[in-house]
């Protein structure tokens, strides 16, 4: 199957590749399953105002899905937790020039953000 | 390294290049000047000579395999075989019984054309492999009944490489009187075959996995025991009557090369892919959570397929640009499935999704081989290092325990 040049751009140069040390102000979102052959870890940094301020991933998958979620990693800092919750899998798919087959990788994508807002809204409660 | 062409091939059961010695031979039946005629035009030269050529193709076919050229029936490949003797066995024994034994692991040449026979009436048995990809000839037995008429077993097979003991399955299904039939697609030249010695009754040969061209092969149809076939072809009742169509001088005359070369030089040449093909795995076996699907001792000289555990197989290939690999996940194509062959022997999706097959042959370097294991190496710690079910592993996570959100 051929790459588009973004993916391809994504998957040789991953940004923001990582962990991110674990404490209140630290959402982490693990989404996927190994038998699927994708699973996506985001975690996002979110500063006292609701500012996400750092976000880092880790993707067991195919060249596509690291490039969704290196991709989301870039979007997502400098947002609101709102702002990124915004980020839909036709942004990300359209960006990236995914094929059909592979659209599932930007709604894994999507997954994860909103996962990762989760586990840090509930550590806020 | 810089005198390596890039990118190297590694996938010879995928296919194999014409050997230049066989491609020389094709091209001199091709155009006026050459063997261009009908082998079936009994009335002029240009027929006769064509015949001449394909009767020494079919001889040359034969004696790879030692069998009596009439019992070589040309197709157009080792899936029109497999269909051949299969429904063509089941449709002229159907009075007898009607029932199949073949396995899970098998071409889909078979399995498609067993779901067909299903559709027809006939009844199916898939026998799973052992964890090591063989057959446990005692599945087989308690899987057989009165109605057992045809029992399909492939010799290599194309994903792992491992050889079945199609010598002990054909003293059984001889002794039960069930017609026993053996894709080789992927044994000729990598295995020695004597159907002088083996009890199969019928079996599919093809030119491209032998460095013959594609669109050519063979069935192997035994005269002592008979076997009889319903043709599924009909037409001008070419290869007595079991497969009509005008025969394809060129690409017979090519496969005919490619197996009197296979014969040959096949111990030499296995020996030096063995040793290929243990070059590549001692170069990746040191790393940690690889795994070798399918037996390493009765297993082709050329294969190696070999799972990464927490890296995921199609990022690998994507990895391995220069390299033309296969991968054990079907990502690339329109289904995520991952192969239904690993999964059958037992192997869970994680790893049956990373897993690669090398497949090396003649004209595989020791320099290519040495670039492939510094790329894979490489490739393998990139992803790992962006694996989070790496860091998990690493963690001490047993990843079973884990309740993943599958999507």
């Amino acid at each position: 199957m051929a790459y588009s040049e973004k993916v391809l751009d994504h998957y040789e140069n991953p940004r923001n590749v990582g962990v991110l040390e674990d404490d209140d102000s630290v959402g982490t979102g693990m989404v996927g399953a190994p038998a699927c052959g994708d699973v996506m870890k985001l975690q996002i940094k979110v500063s006292n105002e609701g500012i996400i301020e750092d976000a880092k991933f880790k993707t067991y998958g195919c060249g596509s899905a690291i490039a969704s979620s290196s991709l989301v990693t870039e979007w997502v800092k400098g947002k609101s937790l709102d702002e990124a919750a915004e980020i839909k899998n036709t942004h990300i798919a359209e960006e990236l020039a995914l094929p059909p087959v592979k659209i599932h990788c930007s709604v894994l994508a999507e997954d994860a953000i909103a996962a990762a807002i989760d586990n840090y809204r509930s550590k806020k409660q | 390294m810089s005198d390596i062409k890039l990118p190297i091939y590694l996938d010879y059961s995928a296919t194999t290049p014409i050997d230049p010695r066989v491609a020389a031979k094709m091209s001199e039946c091709l155009t006026i000047e050459g063997t261009f005629g009908n082998p079936a035009s009994r009335s002029h030269e240009f027929g006769w000579v064509a015949e001449e050529a394909v009767d020494l193709a079919r001889q040359q076919v034969a004696d790879l395999v030692n069998a009596d050229p009439r019992e070589i029936v040309w197709t157009s490949g080792a899936t029109e075989a497999d269909n051949l003797a299969i429904k063509g066995a089941a449709h002229f024994y159907k009075k007898k019984g009607n029932h199949i034994i073949t396995m899970k692991t098998e071409h889909k040449a078979v399995l498609d054309t067993c779901r067909q026979l299903e559709r027809e009436g006939f009844e199916v048995t898939y026998l799973d492999p052992q964890e090591n990809g063989l057959l446990d000839l005692e599945k087989l037995k308690a899987a057989t009944t009165d109605q057992t008429v045809v029992i399909s077993v492939m010799h290599v097979n194309n994903e792992i490489g491992v050889i079945q003991d199609i010598e002990a399955i054909g003293e059984f299904a001889r002794e039960q009187g069930i017609i026993f039939h053996v894709d080789a697609a992927q044994s000729t030249g990598k295995v020695e075959i004597d159907l002088q010695h083996l009890k199969v009754d019928l079996m599919s040969f093809c030119a491209h996995k032998t460095y013959g061209p594609k669109g050519i092969g063979a069935l192997y149809v035994r005269r002592k025991p008979r076997v009889r076939l319903e043709a599924q072809m009909h037409g001008g009742g070419h290869e007595r009557g079991m497969r009509s169509g005008t025969l394809a001088t060129h690409q017979i005359v090519g496969m005919g090369e490619a197996f009197r070369l296979a014969k040959e030089e096949m111990a030499t040449e296995n020996e030096r892919i063995r040793m290929l093909r243990d070059r590549l795995y001692n170069g990746l076996n040191d790393m940690e959570e690889v795994y070798v699907n399918g037996d390493l001792e009765h297993r082709i000289a050329g294969n190696l397929n070999i799972s990464f555990n927490f890296v995921e197989g199609e990022s690998l290939i994507m990895a391995l640009r220069d390299l033309a690999v296969s991968s054990g996940s079907a990502c690339t194509s329109a289904s995520l499935e991952p192969s239904y062959v690993l999964r059958a022997l037992g192997r869970n999706d994680e790893l049956a999704h990373s897993s690669i097959r090398f497949t090396i042959g003649r004209f595989t370097t020791v320099e290519e081989i040495d670039y492939a294991i510094g790329l894979v190496r490489s490739a393998v710690e990139k992803l790992r290092d962006l694996s989070p079910l790496w860091d998990m592993y690493k963690a001490g996570i047993d990843l079973n325990s884990v309740e993943w959100v599958a999507h």
